[in-house]
């Protein structure tokens, strides 16, 4: 199930245009030749999900699993703005963000494996520092459930 | 097919996939916190791993399907794709999401915490490409 949704993820992004960073850059250039496009995307994937949470939300529990993993944090503070504020960054730079870059490994261009190896470096890194009480609450909530 | 039509098509498929993983596993559909837990040391690698294999594989299926690929090509040099991967990785890290996560699960489900994200990373997302494009002037 997972990898049918991966696989239905990937199709999605990739009809969407999310995998071709001139589109990507053209929606974020937005004082330039603004390309609206990726507007419908998020928009689509908005409504769907909204829709579907819905419905699922009412069972009880998920088909294959024990517990629904619902996000926890309710807390905006500095690491999470500083963190979405980096990501941006990083988004604007090259046009990717991970979905459609590990997606586009799969055409086999070697830049693509340096920006998911980068990116695979920056999750580690990002995740040593954010200390191990972290990590310790993390633990705690897999507990939880 | 319009390229309209595609991208909201698109955009329902992605709902769809998201829907059925949490109806299925219960999981959100957040690709950095699935595939970062691949190597920040999460305890269930199984269903993580079969996820981003479906998500490489998604080129080479509708390559089949209707002969593209869909994939472009990278627009800037390995020294940009390199940083930006980067920033990529470290911001979706601290922020605890990406476009997936909180730009399409979290507002679904209007949580105030990806509404602020989301918000945050268009802005510095848009304001990179203007700088980009017009102080430092990289190959576009």
């Amino acid at each position: 199930m997972a990898l049918l949704s991966g696989l239905l993820f990937g199709v999605g992004l990739t009809l969407g245009g999310m995998t071709q960073p001139k589109v990507v850059l053209g929606f974020l250039n937005v004082f330039g030749h603004w390309n609206p496009r990726l507007v419908l995307v998020m928009g689509g994937a908005v409504l769907t999900t909204a829709i579907g949470y819905r419905w699922v939300g009412k069972k009880r529990k998920p088909l294959l699993a024990e517990a629904f993993h619902w996000p926890t944090r309710k807390d905006i503070e500095w690491r999470l703005l500083g963190g979405a504020a980096l990501f941006g960054m990083g988004w604007g730079m090259a046009g990717y963000c991970p979905g459609p870059a590990l997606v586009s490994i799969g055409g086999g261009q070697p830049d693509l494996w340096a920006f998911v190896v980068a990116m695979a470096g920056g999750w580690w890194l990002a995740a040593q520092w954010s200390g191990s009480t972290d990590v310790r609450r993390e633990r705690e909530e897999q507990h939880d459930e | 097919m319009s390229p309209w039509i595609q991208s909201l098509s698109g955009g329902v498929l992605i709902g769809l996939s998201a829907v059925l993983l949490l109806a299925t596993l219960g999981r959100i559909a957040g690709i950095s916190g699935i595939a970062g837990g691949l190597v920040t040391g999460a305890h269930d690698r199984a269903w993580r791993l079969a996820f981003v294999l479906g998500l490489v594989l998604a080129g080479g299926v509708l390559w089949l399907l209707t002969g593209r690929s869909g994939i472009g090509s990278p627009q800037v040099s390995l020294p940009w794709m390199l940083a930006a991967g980067l920033l990529v990785g470290v911001g979706t890290r601290l922020g605890s999401g990406c476009t997936s996560g909180h730009g399409v699960c979290g507002i679904a489900r209007l949580s105030r915490v990806s509404v602020m994200a989301t918000v945050v990373f268009m802005l510095t997302g848009i304001l990179t490409v203007y700088m980009m494009r017009h102080v430092w002037v990289v190959g576009l």
